[in-house]
């Protein structure tokens, strides 16, 4: 008896997880140009407008490459920072291990102010490499965590060896602990780049007119009528969210699967 | 050079060559990434809180001198509280559960609840608007059931739920991380010395899950504090939250001083939550927190 309550207490959580992304989805084909729900007549035209629309497009194309340029910035600087903060011990090692994961510890709103100033004296709101610089500081906890965390299963007695083979630092490093740690540094690449694409309280400080990115540009309709493009956008960004998810899920080892 | 045969001075010397040879290159790009685009910001916003429009502590008695402010404040406490409380309430079963289910329904919960994860906070916040708004589904269910219709968008009971969802993966995982190593055996154990089931649950299981329970309630109520997305677009002008009263503010009155000020509010108020849970919990060793 009171399996079965905890069961279907379990199930309603569940729904109450998933029922909104569903609800996203069916507003999309939503024929009026309402948040209606459920809706009286299904349609394509919310899709058909986005792809029809050139700022929605120009918006997509600036999320795509804000995410990927700041994501192979944090995966290559957050997967050094963290490979050498293994391999060593120092005075401050912890400070600066801390410091590594101290962006995903300050509410956003902190960082967005601060970087609004500063970027409004470099000239850097609404370009490109203020995005990329912006996002990459976010995302590198998320790299450096990832990444850890892999180099923590990783089995000391591999790189000795290597290296009482006869290989030098760098070469253990590129031919025994890369390979090794792939996993995580994929999982750690993916975080990063759906963490920019999704990115929205410092986006929303540092855009302009003339760069803004999906989240920033969802968030302005949204904030001035009910037009159900916003979902349209929605699904098409939940969709590579779930895709990328799938892909790492491929590149873990079955070991480590749950 | 194994450092098995190295001697306490070799082991230092060591250590430092590590520095300069190992240690700087790698780490450099890093931190010269975080100096220029989290420190420096940080430490601006700081400056300017008591440096604008001239130096002094204008700002900060401005601050505690509005009893908006200090209403704001409180509310945003209160309401990252409530977020806290509720996700515990709702993940405490959702994690037995998983602890207990067989590897199949396992991954399926963890793959559910790790969702708000995966999926834009924007994302996310539109749905609940379709869902909470006046001419919205459950208004008209309840309608249907003739409770009438409430108002749940733009007040802080809908800032509350898309938060307690958006939130509810961080109270999950540690408490899913500590139910998992919980043997059976000692609930059994506490049946077969007569305790009933309500007793052995308070006396034992809960006693053994503190550890998730301490670390996933103030993972939620940090996080929350600093919430602004959800809270501007559920919530109302009329019940507002310290992260949207910055941006307020600063984008829209431009001022730098009193924006910065409450952002340096908001900074030390949730290291100073941090570090009094962290002292109250000494001893309880915190579970892995894991993700973002």
């Amino acid at each position: 008896m009171f399996r079965v309550f905890l069961y279907g207490l379990v199930a309603l959580i569940a729904i109450w997880l998933i029922a909104p992304l569903f609800v996203v989805v069916v507003t999309s084909f939503n024929a009026d140009a309402s948040y209606n729900f459920p809706p009286t007549e299904l349609s394509l035209r919310w899709y058909a407008n986005f792809f029809g629309d050139a700022g929605w497009r120009r918006s997509f194309w600036d999320s795509v490459t804000v995410a990927f340029a700041s994501a192979l910035l944090a995966t290559v600087v957050g997967a050094m920072a963290a490979i050498t903060l293994h391999r060593s011990t120092f005075f401050g090692r912890q400070a600066i291990s801390g410091l590594f994961i101290g962006p995903a510890m300050v509410p956003g709103i902190l960082l967005a102010i601060g970087l609004y100033a500063l970027f409004t004296r470099l000239g850097l709101l609404g370009t490109l490499q203020g995005f990329i610089f912006a996002h990459a500081v976010v995302a590198l906890p998320l790299v450096v965590i990832n990444v850890g965390a892999a180099l923590q299963t990783l089995d000391p007695k591999l790189e000795v060896a290597a290296a009482s083979l006869g290989a030098g630092k760098i070469n253990v490093v590129r031919q025994i602990t890369l390979p090794l740690i792939l996993p995580g540094i994929i999982a750690g690449s993916v975080f990063a780049f759906v963490h920019s694409f999704d990115e929205i309280i410092i986006s929303l400080f540092i855009q302009s007119p003339y760069l803004q990115t999906l989240p920033v540009k969802m968030y302005q309709s949204v904030t001035h009528d009910s037009d159900p493009t916003v979902a349209a956008v929605a699904v098409l960004m939940m969709l590579i969210s779930i895709g990328l998810a799938a892909c790492t899920m491929l590149f873990q080892p079955r070991r480590t699967r749950k | 050079m194994t450092s098995t045969t190295l001697t306490q001075r070799g082991r230092a010397a060591s250590a430092a060559r590590n520095l300069v040879r190992v240690a700087k290159p790698g780490l450099l790009p890093g931190l010269l990434l975080l100096v220029l685009f989290f420190l420096y910001p940080l430490a601006e916003m700081i400056r300017i809180s008591f440096a604008d429009p001239q130096l002094g502590l204008q700002n900060y008695s401005w601050f505690f001198s509005s009893e908006v402010n200090v209403a704001v404040t409180l509310r945003t406490f209160w309401t990252a509280f409530a977020v806290a409380l509720i996700c515990l309430l709702i993940a405490y079963p959702y994690a037995y559960v998983m602890s207990t289910a067989g590897p199949r329904l396992r991954t399926i919960l963890l793959a559910v609840v790790l969702t708000p994860l995966w999926t834009s906070l924007m994302v996310r916040t539109l749905a609940w608007i379709v869902l909470l708004q006046d001419s919205g589904i459950i208004n008209d269910a309840l309608e249907a059931l003739h409770v009438g219709r409430v108002p749940l968008i733009r007040t802080t009971t809908g800032v509350i739920i898309g938060m307690s969802q958006m939130l509810l993966p961080f109270m999950v995982l540690p408490l899913y991380s500590v139910m998992s190593k919980i043997d059976p055996k000692y609930l059994q154990a506490a049946a077969a010395l007569g305790a009933r089931p309500l007793t052995a649950f308070f006396k034992v299981y809960l006693p053994m899950t503190k550890a998730g329970v301490f670390a996933g309630s103030l993972t939620v109520f940090v996080l929350g504090l600093g919430f602004y997305i959800i809270p501007a677009l559920l919530g109302s002008p009329r019940n507002t939250m310290l992260s949207a009263l910055i941006q307020q503010q600063v984008g829209g009155l431009l001022q730098w001083g009193r924006g910065s000020a409450m952002g340096v509010i908001l900074l030390v108020s949730t290291i100073l939550v941090l570090a009094i849970c962290l002292r109250l919990t000494k001893g309880v060793r915190l579970g892995n927190v894991g993700g973002a």
